[in-house]
């Protein structure tokens, strides 16, 4: 592959908040490579040659964990797929017990989501290998928002002056976290939008700027990024109906038009369609990233991995 | 029958009047016989002679919010373990919650607790009584009893009971007694499945958190039932500023109303959670930086009226789990003593003003004998080092459970030694 590996000053990854400018750059650059590898024939590459990775998912994520097995294939590793669900809790097994369970096997590399915020981190500081974190409760999932970054960079070309507004529950969303993070050190302006049940308290304190009201928060958009609406927060619970929140929320081609003309929409899936987003806008190729977005996943995931390996050579000290 | 001791060249302290003088105190049959600048180097036939060394020689702790697991959750902690970390920290009574398992909701209960306590316990165990059966805010108990099989205090623990008609009248139904009811400030369906203070901070860490707003409304609507009632309330743990101004203007109102404040919230705030340390998941959580240093004000200004540890004994397999999901409290029986000298080194009492906080205050609001330096007082006393610093291992606490808010913190002062009804519970120069 190319010359320049990236590397992280961290073994492992656990959020957006943690990384530099610099490494945010270096693994977007990585990871443009990996999307031509990916675009290739022959995708198979083998900087993860030898090392073992676990996909340890405690909540169903087809998309995310398809992506990361995906991506420690083509790059060489043994993936074990772990589907932990809420099982071994009720038979009362801690996260603990089960990783250091994991720990045993050996692993080189553990790709962790939880349904707690913390949950990562906690495994970071009892586990020897590198700990990526694919998404923990209500506070980040890193490599969402690099995917994201990647490709808006493809499409924007930079960050900087790009207003990005990220719609829907933001409250209980790890992915709007850590685009919040990531895209402001890259220098777009971040704008969110959502009713006030579903904002953030302090969320002003994030350097961003906080809409309740589509048309406002719209207005000179570059892109819009459409949040999943969990099903159980409807209904009454922080918003009163599903059609209440899609006729004042729900990004349709009206709402659309309240943005920069050429605005490019967004949505980490899966999606909600007539609750936050409309058919018509999500399948629509000339305004939608969407699938994009799943491909430039296992790209960015190719990326990570790779800087992780790369680390790992340095705490373990041996060439691998 | 305990001997006669005489400690000399002391610090004396007496809180209650503000004493402060270098002297020494003579105990016989387990009580303050004498003391005073005549006893500095006394010596005295068939006495014990401990020689102080100009340390501080205070009365004993009474810390009045200690949960422990006896009965039914002895794995947390007993009273005989938290007996012996009351006294290594300085603690000469404790006022145990009635949430354990069974609760404490039965007057044959009380009795047990105190029997349990006589056999194991090396320090005073004054129990307190549930306001509402099995602590479900349903139905008050029979206060009448209860306070007859020794239950010094009613109270529904940390929960908050939701229901007005209910509170209004087992408050009513106290106050015939004239006893003191100890409340907890948290709206329950507010902080419902909140870990942290709502804010910046929980909303970075992705936690679920409530309002602090949450306790001042609660204490707001129980200063109003006080009014209704009339009875004599205490607000076991109180965390923020506007629940301060609350009971302030309340006690202005001249309502005979009182609060205190738990060690970590003087101490520490919702920062020190960092990256989601669980041994920090207090009830209520942890607050701002501003309401913490409004802690610290109202205990200066005398509006909080006791500083209390919350000494809360958690297993290590609850604590060791993400933050959402481990268990609150803290274990804190050996840090109330430094925490509240903090006030002191920073300036902001005078010692004896400082140890008021954990001593003839609460023995006045409890009605105990204890508390003060005074002829005739039980002879529960302090030997401490108010300045000797010293770092919080977790693996070093005698609690049985190691979950301190404190763990890796700088603290100073240190009790040395430590006597109950005139009996040594507690040397230092042994125990290390």
């Amino acid at each position: 592959m190319n010359a320049e590996r990236p590397s992280l000053s961290s073994r492992h990854l656990l959020g957006a908040e943690q990384l530099s400018v610099a490494e945010i750059e270096a693994l977007l650059d990585c990871a443009e490579g990996y999307v031509a590898l990916n675009r290739s024939t022959d995708k198979k590459g083998a900087v993860l040659k030898g090392l073992t990775l676990i996909n340890l998912f405690f909540e169903a994520s087809t998309r995310t964990q398809s992506s990361f097995e995906l991506a420690g294939k083509r790059l060489g590793a043994d993936v074990l797929n772990m589907a932990v669900r809420t099982s071994s809790v009720s038979k009362g097994e801690t996260l603990l017990d089960t990783a250091t369970t994991l720990n045993a096997m050996q692993p080189d590399i553990l790709i962790v989501r939880h349904q707690d915020s913390g949950a990562a981190e906690l495994l970071s500081h009892k586990l020897d290998c590198c700990v990526v974190n694919a998404g923990d409760g209500a506070h980040e999932h890193p490599t969402q928002a690099l995917l994201d970054a990647l490709t808006i960079r493809r499409h924007c070309g930079g960050f900087e002056g790009l207003v990005v507004a990220i719609c829907g529950d933001v409250l209980h969303s790890r992915v709007a976290r850590s685009n919040i993070h990531l895209l402001s050190k890259l220098g777009a302006r971040v704008r969110i939008i959502a009713p006030r049940t579903l904002l953030p308290a302090d969320a002003e304190r994030f350097g961003i700027e906080i809409c309740s009201d589509m048309r406002e928060g719209l207005a000179g958009a570059d892109i819009v990024m459409m949040l999943r609406l969990q099903l159980e927060r409807m209904e009454g619970a922080f918003v009163p109906s599903t059609r209440e929140y899609f006729r004042f929320f729900g990004l349709d081609r009206q709402k659309l038009g309240y943005a920069k003309p050429g605005a490019l929409v967004m949505h980490p899936g899966p999606m909600n369609r007539g609750v936050e987003i409309d058919s018509d806008i999500a399948d629509d190729v000339a305004v939608s990233l969407i699938q994009e977005q799943v491909e430039m996943g296992v790209a960015i995931r190719m990326a990570v991995l790779d800087a992780l390996a790369n680390g790992l050579k340095r705490y373990r000290g041996n060439a691998a | 029958m305990s001997a006669r001791i005489v400690f000399t060249n002391a610090r004396l302290i007496d809180p209650e009047s503000g004493y402060d003088t270098h002297g020494g105190l003579l105990v016989a049959d387990g009580q303050i016989a004498d003391f005073g600048p005549a006893f500095a180097s006394a010596q005295l036939e068939s006495c014990d002679q401990i020689d102080c060394g100009g340390k501080a020689l205070a009365p004993g702790l009474i810390d009045m919010r200690v949960f422990t697991g006896e009965p039914g959750s002895e794995h947390r902690e007993t009273l005989q373990s938290a007996s012996d970390a009351a006294a290594a920290g300085g603690v000469t009574t404790i006022v145990v919650m009635p949430k354990t398992q069974p609760v404490i909701d039965e007057p044959s209960l009380v009795d047990f607790l105190k029997r349990r306590a006589a056999a194991t316990a090396c320090v005073r165990v004054m129990p307190t009584a549930a306001l509402t059966r099995h602590l479900a805010g349903e139905t008050m108990t029979e206060i009448g009893l209860l306070r007859e099989a020794g239950a010094l205090a009613f109270t529904d623990a940390d929960t908050t009971i939701a229901n007005t008609r209910v509170l209004r009248r087992a408050l009513a139904y106290a106050a015939n007694f004239d006893v003191l009811v100890i409340g907890h400030a948290e709206d329950p369906d507010l902080s419902f499945g909140a870990a942290v203070t709502e804010g910046e901070f929980a909303t970075r860490l992705g936690l679920p958190a409530a309002p602090a707003m949450a306790e001042t409304m609660i204490v707001e609507r129980d200063i109003r039932l006080v009014e209704l009632t009339g009875v004599r309330y205490h607000f076991g743990q109180i965390s923020t500023r506007a629940s301060l101004e609350a009971v302030a203007n309340a006690k202005s109102r001249g309502l005979p109303i009182t609060c205190g404040v738990s060690a970590h919230h003087l101490a520490l705030n919702e920062l020190d959670i960092g990256a989601y340390q669980t041994f920090r998941k207090v009830k209520p959580p942890l607050r701002s930086e501003a309401d913490r240093a409004a802690m610290v004000e109202g205990v200066a200004q005398g509006i909080i009226d006791v500083v209390v540890s919350s000494h809360d004994p958690q297993a290590a397999d609850t604590k060791r789990l993400p933050f959402g999901q481990a268990a609150f409290g803290g274990v804190g029986l050996e840090t109330l003593l430094p925490a509240v000298l903090a006030l002191y080194h920073d300036g902001q009492m005078s010692l004896p003003r400082a140890l008021h906080t954990v001593t003839s205050a609460p023995a006045k609001l409890l009605g105990l004998g204890g508390g003060r330096l005074a002829r005739g007082a039980p002879a529960d006393l302090v030997l401490l080092d108010p300045d000797r610093p010293w770092v919080v291992d977790s693996h070093q606490l005698r609690s049985r459970a190691r979950n301190t808010p404190f763990d890796g913190r700088r603290l100073q002062g240190l009790a040395e030694m430590t006597f109950v009804n005139g009996n040594k519970v507690f040397d230092r120069r042994r125990a290390d």
